[in-house]
């Protein structure tokens, strides 16, 4: 605890309170207790589709770095395109192209407009679920293109000389050091996906993003509903960090030669 | 003396006519499409029913005026921060909002529709609409009606931040029934893609407390002089035969309302 309290640390909680203090006595709540319930369901829907599409994501991203860093051709090259193509456009069009686009395919076909799938289709949170984990894949991808490539070749060299399957030194030697090395790189992604977030708002997901401008738009308070969000971010954001510092701080710690 | 006092009052009277008409009123218009009131043409001039009357009304009040588009949702702020002096985009005068700002007389005033998906059973009752789920613009009138009446039965109430993205959405399938502005409706209704999937169910039940007052010049409280000028220019493009004739062009009756 007396480490954690460092003087920079013991100045900003300061400056923190008194924020809060003037932000309680100084500004309009009495919005609070009615919207406090869709705030809540939100908030809920906002961490779902993050965890979800970071998780599904990364297991997208993770045979598309293989396939880059070490793929045959036929693989490596469709790898590459859809990384460029994700990375190249704005994650709003993205968005807009499936629930728009390929949303808007789907009910002329009669036949998947009478499926059993259609109560979930013609909903708008598997096209935000499947944008965001394409995008984060795309992203991600590349990222772990690079850590694959960064693990020593001396190593996996000396696992096949050993007889080691391709599985196992992909299990057991490559896969673990290029994620222990992408670990840090990812939590800062992990925060980036979590901004990209309210862009789902547009396609009528109602998360945090866009419970809080429904209070703006129904009572004409601006500032307060958009602070409550800034604030829910930071939380959300700070929990991420610390979920990575955890999972960073738990594996063997790594020896440099000196 | 006499001669001084005349010659002081013309000079008063010019500086003061001098300064009404020098005086330019920015009215903002919602900078989303809302044929037939507001859309832009091809060269992305803005035209419409709303466009034509902002310039009828606005010379018969003796104002200079100039079209600021500003979005929808952010058009009260906007007004309240000074960057627009008046509102003509379709807002109806309600209580709600007139805690925040002021209105001129109403100018025009329509019925309120439901248009649903063609041969699917309902009309604009919340027993007719039960089990179904609907779809309407943000901060509307239409919101706080559907809010009060349909949302306690209805299977879902979905927001959009324009009227056309709920109109794609019910072509779409995604959602069984829209409400809004009958006129709005018509000319939606009047496209192939609305032709073809969509009917209107139905009137709902007038309620003045939730549907307003009919469509008014959005003001800054307290501006009497100004609310004034627009009343004017109302009466007069009624009185001088302006209004029925701007709206024979785009109507088939009048929408001056009663």
């Amino acid at each position: 605890m007396r480490g954690w309290l460092q003087p920079h640390r013991i100045v900003l909680i300061l400056i923190g309170l008194a924020l809060v203090w003037l932000c309680v006595t100084q500004m309009r709540w009495d919005w609070l207790p009615k919207y406090a319930p869709m705030m809540a369901e939100g908030l809920w829907r906002t961490i779902w589709l993050l965890v979800l599409s970071s998780i599904f994501g990364m297991a997208l991203a993770i045979p598309l770095g293989l396939a880059q860093a070490a793929g045959p051709w036929f693989l490596a090259t469709p790898a590459r395109i859809f990384c460029t193509v994700i990375r190249g456009t704005p994650l709003l069009l993205q968005i807009w192209l499936l629930y728009y686009g390929l949303g808007s395919l789907f009910p002329q076909f009669p036949w998947i407009r009478e499926s059993d799938l259609w109560p979930i289709l013609r909903q708008a949170w598997p096209y935000a679920l499947l944008a965001l984990t394409l995008s984060f894949a795309g992203y991600e991808g590349e990222v772990m293109r690079g850590a694959f490539r960064s693990v020593p070749r001396g190593q996996l060299e000396a696992a096949r000389a050993m007889g080691m399957p391709r599985h196992l030194i992909l299990w057991r030697i490559w896969l673990p050091q290029a994620l222990r090395a992408v670990l840090p790189t990812l939590g800062g992604e992990t925060v980036l996906q979590m901004k990209a977030t309210p862009l789902v708002a547009t396609i009528t997901v109602v998360e945090i993003y866009a419970v809080a401008s429904r209070v703006r738009q129904d009572t004409f308070i601006i500032y307060e509903p958009l602070l409550l969000l800034a604030l829910a971010y930071l939380a959300l954001a700070g929990l991420i960090v610390l979920a990575f510092r955890w999972f960073e701080n738990r594996g063997p710690v790594r020896h440099r030669p000196g | 003396m006499k001669k001084n006092m005349t010659a002081a009052l013309a000079l008063t009277l010019g500086l003061m006519a001098g300064a009404a008409s020098a005086q330019n009123v920015k009215v903002g218009i919602a900078a989303e499409a809302y044929p037939p009131f507001a859309s832009q043409d091809a060269s992305g001039a803005w035209v419409g029913w709303e466009v034509e009357m902002i310039g009828a009304i606005c010379a018969a009040g003796g104002l200079t005026c100039e079209i600021v588009p500003v979005a929808w949702d952010g058009i009260i702020p906007a007004l309240t921060a000074g960057q627009i002096d008046a509102i003509m985009a379709s807002m109806s005068i309600t209580e709600e909002r007139m805690k925040t700002i002021d209105f001129s007389d109403k100018y025009y005033n329509t019925p309120t529709v439901v248009v649903g998906t063609k041969g699917m059973e309902m009309d604009a009752t919340p027993e007719g609409l039960t089990g179904k789920i609907i779809g309407v613009q943000v901060s509307t009138v239409h919101q706080a009606y559907v809010e009060k009446y349909f949302a306690p039965v209805a299977a879902e109430v979905k927001t959009y931040q324009t009227q056309d993205e709920a109109n794609q959405d019910l072509v779409a399938g995604r959602i069984d029934a829209i409400q809004a502005d009958s006129i709005a409706l018509d000319a939606f209704l009047a496209t192939p893609e609305g032709q073809a999937c969509c009917e209107v169910k139905g009137t709902v039940a007038d309620d003045p407390s939730v549907l307003g007052l009919g469509v008014g010049v959005g003001l800054r409280k307290g501006e009497e002089e100004l609310k004034a000028a627009f009343n004017k220019g109302i009466a007069g493009v009624l009185a001088d035969g302006t209004y029925d004739k701007i709206t024979a062009g785009y109507f088939a009756s009048s929408i001056y309302g009663n």
